[in-house]
């Protein structure tokens, strides 16, 4: 420890500092975790009780295994079909995403072609594109088509937002593997695809997973082409079924914050266990070190 | 292309794609993807353009008539959309410092070492891996009038005598918002500093501490010019994003109390999909897209020397 030069009180007085700040961090970060969770598990005499009883009365998983048993009430139901639309558009997503942009980002990190960079910078462009302003002509065709509250419509619509970052950040990883595997493949007389496939996938797999991760937390918490394409259970995504159950004029608070703690499981889980990748994949795509 | 060594003789002839050129080879691995965004992004954003030169009010008479500019000059001539454009450039500006500030002071924190910093790593980045509307809904909750944790906690600390309407007063409302996209996003801002932090050289802060230099000179001459690239860069990507914020708005104060949180995008939304003026609406988005492509070219400016050029 570099400290140690400095007088022992002082530095054990500085720890005390940086243990106190830590403590106020943790605080600000889960206080409002634990009242989600505490409140899906609390009575609802005890939600809508004022004063607020704290800590709460009686506890139960009651609303869990309402969501997760057969039938349960309209609010139940529909967090049990939102979160299966949801694993189902973020999975398609995420694997068909990072297909179509691993091809993408070997051709722009390997090959030469007209216009690479212009097309790179427009990739980049419909990145930061709004959604709110191509939302209007997608609906007018979306609506012809027959094509509204359809699954497939929302992996396609998400697809179209993940695979230019996807490509941003895997084109750098290809981009950092040596040409020296490659060449020694093509000389065994490998194709260009199957250097792709045996060399640059398995070699860039962080990478792989990293942007994997991101573009099924993108999907995942996609709010505002769920909110406009979809109407039903039939393809009604999590953020969707949230926001209406908190628009009604009654509500019902313990089921939100139930079907809030559902939601988060998937992402938190993620967010636990790959943060290493989540690190690399954001930092990736932005500032290279 | 400035290569200074030569390719070598590449794959063609050998395997499955003999009779392509390099070119052609690059054009067909690039073609799911340019499809795609060609029909789902770049055909409706010229689209919706037509449809700000056009009157493209569904409920309107003269539906599909061409109106020139005037459809811009509505919506530059009139008071709401000034007033959404304040509104949203105050959610921008005050969220902006308030999570750049708040995630350089985590980033500082957690880059020091003290029992715990490990755990607390770990765990700062949780408001942000949470779905944005279960943070909307879990903060409305806690803002409750009646039932809020926000208020319980406050007057039995005795800081308020009586329970506070959070999302009732349209100014209050839009702190709160801010409040909420603070607290979920500061650990990403954090994230960034942190990355950035550790690759500062030790033997710098050695070297000034021989010198004399205290905690705040340190940070001063230290390490607050080794994180500037990374703070532009964070502060441009977050003010883009932030100035098209939409989800928490929707779920949190739907535009109200009295239009207070009524934000560009928001307000672009109601007017396409509940007014029907699918005109005024893409007017908005409009305006909003050339502002955030003003910050994808300073973004871009930022990033050039050391990203795109490999």
């Amino acid at each position: 420890m570099t400290r140690a030069r400095g007088p022992g009180a002082r530095r054990r007085g500085f720890t005390v500092f940086q243990c106190a700040m830590g403590a106020l961090v943790l605080v600000f970060v889960m206080a409002p975790f634990v009242w989600l969770f505490i409140s899906s598990l609390s009575e609802r005499r005890d939600l809508i009780s004022v004063p607020l009883h704290f800590p709460p009365g009686r506890m139960s998983f009651a609303r869990y295994a309402a969501v997760f048993g057969p039938g349960g009430e309209e609010i139940a139901r529909a967090f049990k079909y939102a979160l299966f639309n949801s694993l189902i558009v973020a999975s398609l997503v995420t694997v068909i995403g990072l297909v179509v942009g691993a091809l993408a980002s070997y051709a722009f990190a390997r090959l030469r072609f007209a216009l690479k960079e212009k097309l790179l910078y427009a990739l980049l462009f419909t990145y930061m594109i709004p959604p709110i302003v191509i939302v209007l002509p997608l609906y007018v065709a979306i609506n012809a088509l027959g094509l509204l509250d359809k699954k497939v419509t929302l992996v396609f619509l998400y697809l179209s937002m993940t695979i230019p970052f996807i490509v941003w950040v895997m084109r750098n990883y290809f981009g950092s593997i040596s040409r020296s595997y490659e060449e020694a493949a093509l000389i065994d007389g490998c194709s260009r695809l199957q250097t792709l496939r045996y060399i640059y996938v398995p070699m860039a797999r962080p990478g792989l997973i990293a942007t994997g991760i991101l573009a099924f937390l993108l999907s995942w918490d996609e709010f505002f082409f769920s909110l406009i394409f979809t109407s039903s259970l039939a393809a009604k995504t999590i953020p969707v079924a949230i926001a209406e159950f908190t628009g009604k004029n009654t509500v019902d608070y313990g089921m939100i914050t139930t079907g809030g703690v559902i939601a988060s499981i998937p992402p938190l889980l993620i967010a636990i266990f790959f943060q290493k990748y989540i690190v690399m994949g954001m930092t990736g795509g932005g500032n290279k070190e | 292309m400035h290569r200074v060594v030569p390719q070598p003789a590449r794959g063609r002839g050998r395997g499955g794609e003999g009779d392509l050129s390099e070119q052609g080879f690059a054009f067909l691995l690039l073609s799911p993807a340019a499809l795609l965004i060609v029909v789902v992004v770049l055909v409706p954003l010229i689209i919706t353009f037509v449809y700000t030169l056009t009157d493209m009010n569904l409920l309107s008479d003269t539906k599909g008539r061409f109106m020139g500019l005037a459809n811009y000059g509505a919506v530059l001539g009139s008071s709401w959309f000034w007033e959404s454009l304040g509104r949203t450039l105050y959610f921008t500006f005050v969220s902006l410092i308030l999570e750049v500030g708040l995630g350089l002071l985590f980033a500082l924190l957690l880059a020091g070492s003290f029992p715990g910093v490990g755990a607390l790593r770990a765990l700062v980045i949780l408001p942000w891996a949470i779905p944005t509307n279960v943070s909307g809904a879990l903060w409305k909750w806690i803002l409750h009038p009646d039932y809020g944790a926000l208020n319980a906690l406050l007057s039995w600390l005795g800081l308020i005598k009586e329970y506070q309407a959070w999302l009732g007063q349209p100014w209050l409302a839009m702190n709160m918002v801010i409040l909420a996209d603070v607290w979920k996003m500061a650990p990403y801002s954090a994230i960034f500093f942190l990355a950035a932090l550790q690759f500062i050289n030790r033997s710098l802060y050695e070297a000034a501490r021989i010198d004399g230099a205290g905690v705040f000179r340190r940070f001063r001459y230290v390490t607050f010019p080794h994180l500037v690239p990374t703070l532009l860069v964070v502060v441009v990507m977050r003010s883009m994003e932030k100035f098209k914020a939409f989800d928490l708005f929707y779920i949190m104060t739907k535009g109200g109390p009295a239009n207070g949180t009524k934000v560009l995008t928001y307000d672009a939304y109601l007017r396409g999909f509940d007014n029907l003026d699918y005109s005024a609406a893409a007017t908005i988005s409009y305006v909003i897209a050339f502002l955030v492509l003003a910050f994808t070219i300073v973004y871009l400016r930022l990033g050039r020397q050391e990203d795109i050029h490999d």
